[in-house]
């Protein structure tokens, strides 16, 4: 009888070397996901999220320096595995769909070759049995003609076909967890409308847990499960999706749904929220909290240690209970 | 409303022509079809589409940067290719996407932001040095950066730079090309409001391009939807969020994903039979991805209609068509 | 699926240096660089210099004092590196020929790079016909064995430094006008162009004033390796007796001069051939240098 849970992540601490010293690109990031859920980590630039998933996939560099207290996958640690297992562990049981489908797709060789030797590698199938399986998933990611697809080459088709036979090729070894960094981004709003339903559908379907990076919070809200919001490396407020946007609790989060522009729900020539400022550097020392530059609610306390603040499933870090400095009550 | 069109496209059309391939012929690529539009002035036209549309081919003709193959298009009444290219220039500026290709790394941003003062021959060095600082500051940057270099400054504030070059010549039409699509939400509501500001202060009229709803929604007074050079459907904002009428205008906007946990993912009924636009789809080009289509649409393409709520081009509203439904497409408001 | 070593664009820090800065840390930590430059920097102080530097008059003759070996393989101090078959100083001519080499590099150089660069920015920026025109005449260019050509030249107008500078310089122009013009053609692209027109800008302006300065990196990288180029084909064309013609010093026509000898006395040839070869690869090691000093800086 397997676990329910699928992958624990605690104390994620990425350091990158640069030319002035290191940057801390990411510090501290914690999760847990359970079989068949679906995390979204939402964040903008800077912010480390693709980071995250690279070194959950052990993809980033030796020069990056990855550390974590646990990063276990079933049972699995990652950050000890060798590159044997990991290389196992990829493709079967941990698959990644990146955001430009036509620089993870092989120009040089047919879609059917792609797929086929994907699963020939795991589980070491025969030819016959794998190109079978191949066309059954590009019916499924709902490729018509998929046979006749198999022999065409990735530039002959569009950019929505493309993600389709990425989504097609992740699933080919039946894996238990499905990474897909920003997958609709380049793509057209009605193509990212029908990926992102496919992603989801067939997620459940095969009950396969999936973390979705992304910077669309619209995205996130329509697909996640669970959501986490990352600023500048820190993890800042995690919870169910519901929690997360019906009361959100970090200021930055809150800071990020009032920047959005809601058709229909503003008077005209009302200004959109905005968040003042920019990223700070992460080079060199790095302390408090990251957000406390562009803070409405910044206080001397937040250059020191910032509580973590939990209720059930649902926390944030702030040196305010209530993410908001106490005098204040409105909407700031 | 009083009509004072600033600038008018009157059945502009650009044809291209695409090599197939090594040997290929070359064959024709209509990447606007008889387009009309008009923008008044000091109002925000919002134009929308997705790639292969042509809206961004219909920029790159109003900054008289390519000439339409047929049509015409009108400043202010006048002609564009009437004007010498330093009058249109005066009028009709632009504000790309892309920050970290707008701005020649090579240059100071002071340099950058003078150079339409410069090739206007305007004023002299101390002029545009003070007419600089100006834009600067309403833009919202602070004049020591005068003296960096692009690649020194974060993309929001590249875009700030990109919008104080456009306004420096005080134009009266500003083409926005996707000018927050780059950038992260935080820094795009920043620039939205910029824009909203400038648009009060200087009285600019705004051909808004941008393949996001909700951006456009906010910012624009009027919008029209672009479908394979085309434009299938125009009409006030508030008109095309509550009653779109165009089956592709509707699909957008059930795409567009507001922050609704409760709603999931929305089924657009569109089907994969994506376009190409060498070779369009007979008849109307959306018909083969129309979840109302009959067999009208395939033979014949619709005739823009015009009434009180704008244009569209659909046979569902036609009279003269088998398709007509007298109430139009079953109303749901988006949420 | 590759490792991918991707750092979110805007963790940098917010006071980046400027583009003038970051270009001199490269350039002082790139060895190669470095050494390419010092050497060629020093051949040219010595070709300038020349008269400070040879010890003696290098068309003197003294046939009293002919086919000396260098002061190192048993000659005199008076002649370091010995002397040639008329017994004029081997080291004063080798300095002389520097000035030779050098002028032709650069002179040749610079006449093929006007030419080249002006038909590959022309051929990148307009398109069309004009591209085609102008590939046409690369593909011609490409298409003529550069030496024999040179060759048939020098021999019906006579060999002498103008006539192997001109022919050089007519001969050299297409890897300028090839890389000036796939250059041009990525730069057009960018929207700052785009943007320069849009502001009215005439073409002119638009050409030196936004996609010169972007391409000038590419085109400094050619012109180096160009004048390696044409220093190796003066000494090819004088060694066959069709380049600069004697008593003038040249490192082509010393090595032609001693190959009759070659086999006794090595160092007539090996000399030469020697300053040549440290010449040329230093050039190339500038050129290699600065291309990987000059490369375009990611986006940021």
């Amino acid at each position: 009888m397997t676990d329910k849970r699928l992958l624990t992540l605690k104390n994620l601490r990425i350091d990158i070397p640069v030319a002035n010293g290191v940057l801390h690109a990411v510090r501290g990031l914690d999760f847990e996901l359970d079989r068949g859920e679906v995390l979204c980590i939402v964040g903008e630039s800077g912010s480390g999220k693709s980071l995250t998933s690279l070194a959950l996939m052990g993809l980033l560099g030796r020069q990056i320096d990855t550390r974590s207290d646990t990063m276990d996958f079933d049972g699995v640690d990652l950050s000890k595995a060798s590159a044997k297992q990991l290389r196992s562990l990829r493709g079967a049981r941990m698959a990644m769909i990146f955001q430009e489908p036509m620089t993870s797709l092989n120009p040089a060789y047919t879609i059917g070759d792609q797929l086929i030797e994907a699963r020939m590698l795991h589980p070491n199938q025969g030819r016959a049995a794998a190109r079978a399986r191949a066309i059954e998933l590009l019916e499924k990611v709902g490729i018509t003609a998929a046979a006749s697809r198999l022999s065409q080459y990735p530039h002959q088709l569009s950019g929505g076909l493309r993600q389709r036979v990425m989504i097609a090729m992740a699933l080919m070894c039946e894996p238990e967890l499905i990474i897909a960094d920003e997958p609709t981004t380049a793509l057209d709003v009605t193509i990212q409308a029908q990926i992102l339903r496919l992603l989801v559908d067939l997620t459940r379907e095969m009950n396969t847990a999936m973390i979705l990076i992304t910077h669309d919070l619209g995205v996130v809200s329509r697909v996640a499960d669970k959501v986490a919001v990352m600023y500048a490396g820190e993890l800042v407020e995690t919870g169910p999706v519901a929690d997360i946007f019906n009361a959100p609790s970090h200021p930055y989060t809150r800071g990020l749904l009032r920047c959005i522009p809601l058709p229909g729900k503003r008077a005209q020539g009302e200004r959109l929220g905005t968040i003042p400022g920019i990223v700070p550097s992460l080079v060199g020392e790095v302390s408090g909290c990251a957000f406390r530059t562009r803070c409405a609610h910044v206080s001397d306390d937040c250059r020191g240690e910032i509580p973590l603040h939990t209720q059930e499933q649902h926390s944030f870090r702030c040196v305010h209970r209530s993410g908001r400095a106490a005098a204040e009550e409105q909407s700031a | 409303m009083k009509k004072d069109p600033i600038l008018e496209l009157c059945n502009v059309s650009k044809q291209y022509h695409v090599k197939q391939g090594l040997f290929g012929e070359r064959k024709p690529l209509l990447a606007v079809n008889e387009v009309s539009l008009s923008l008044q002035r000091g109002e925000v036209l919002g134009l929308v589409g997705e790639s292969g549309c042509g809206k961004s081919t219909l920029a790159k003709i109003l900054l008289g940067l390519e000439p339409p193959t047929h049509g015409e298009v009108r400043v202010n009444g006048e002609r564009i290719d009437n004007q010498d290219r330093l009058a249109l220039a005066r009028r009709i500026q632009p504000i790309f996407q892309d920050p970290y290709s707008s701005l020649n790394p090579r240059k100071t941003i002071a340099d950058i932001v003078a150079l339409p003062l410069l090739v206007h021959r305007v004023g002299n060095a101390a002029s545009r040095d003070k007419a600089v600082r100006e834009m600067l500051d309403v833009v919202g940057l602070p004049s020591r950066v005068m003296n960096t270099y692009p690649n020194q400054m974060s993309g929001g504030q590249r875009q700030r730079v990109a919008i104080a070059r456009a306004l420096v010549m005080k134009p009266e039409v500003v083409i926005c090309d996707e000018p927050t699509s780059a950038l992260d939400v935080s820094v795009q509501s920043q620039i939205l409001n910029l824009l909203a500001d400038l648009r009060a202060e200087f009285n600019l009229s705004y051909l808004f391009i941008s393949h996001n709803l909700a951006v456009v929604e906010h910012l624009a007074d009027r919008v029209a939807v672009m479908y394979l050079g085309r434009v299938v459907e125009e009409s006030s904002v508030g008109k095309l969020f509550q009653q779109a009428r165009h089956p592709y205008s509707r699909a957008l906007l059930q795409s567009v994903l507001t922050p609704a946990p409760e709603l999931g993912v929305p089924e657009t009924h569109l089907g994969m039979d994506y376009p190409n636009p060498i070779s369009p789809p007979s008849g109307c080009h959306f018909h083969p991805r129309c979840s109302v289509a009959g067999p009208a649409c395939e033979e014949d393409a619709p005739a823009p209609i015009r009434d009180e709520s704008g244009l569209v081009e659909c046979h569902v509203y036609d009279k003269g068509s088998a398709l007509y439904r007298p109430n139009g497409l079953d109303r749901r408001a988006v949420e | 699926m590759a490792a991918i070593e991707s750092i979110d664009p805007l963790l940098q820090e917010q006071s980046s240096p400027s583009p003038r800065t970051l270009l001199w840390r490269r350039v002082l930590s790139h060895r190669g660089l470095l050494f390419g430059l010092s050497v060629v920097l020093a051949l040219v102080v010595v070709a300038v210099f020349a008269p400070f530097f040879a010890p003696h008059d290098p068309y003197l003759q003294d046939l009293t004092a002919r086919m000396q070996p260098p002061s190192f393989l048993g000659g005199s101090v008076e002649h370091l590196l010995g002397t040639d078959h008329l017994g004029r100083d081997y080291l004063s001519r080798l300095i002389y020929g520097a000035r030779v080499s050098l002028l032709i590099g650069v002179v040749a150089a610079l006449i093929s790079g006007v030419i080249g660069t002006a038909l590959g920015v022309a051929a990148g920026y307009f398109g069309g016909r004009v591209d085609d025109v102008v590939t046409f005449m690369i593909n011609v260019r490409l298409a003529m064995p550069v030496v024999l050509v040179a060759l048939a030249v020098v021999a019906i107008l006579g060999g002498s430094l103008q006539v192997v500078i001109g022919v050089l310089g007519l001969l050299l122009w297409d890897r300028f006008a090839v890389v000036m013009r796939s250059s041009t053609q990525q730069i057009r692209r960018r929207e700052y162009v785009a943007a320069a027109q849009a502001i009215g800008a005439s073409t002119t302006r638009v050409i030196l004033s936004e996609i010169m300065p972007n391409i000038i990196n590419n085109l400094i990288v050619v012109v180096t390796l160009e004048m390696a180029h044409a220093i190796l084909l003066e000494a090819t064309l004088s060694f066959l007796g069709l380049g600069v013609q004697p008593p003038t010093p040249s490192w082509g026509l010393m090595v032609a001069e001693g190959k009759n000898m070659m086999l006794f006395e090595p160092y007539l040839v090996l000399i030469p051939g020697a300053v040549l070869f440290v010449l040329v690869l230093a050039i190339n090691l500038m050129g290699d240098g600065l291309r990987d000093v000059t490369a375009p800086d990611s986006r940021n």
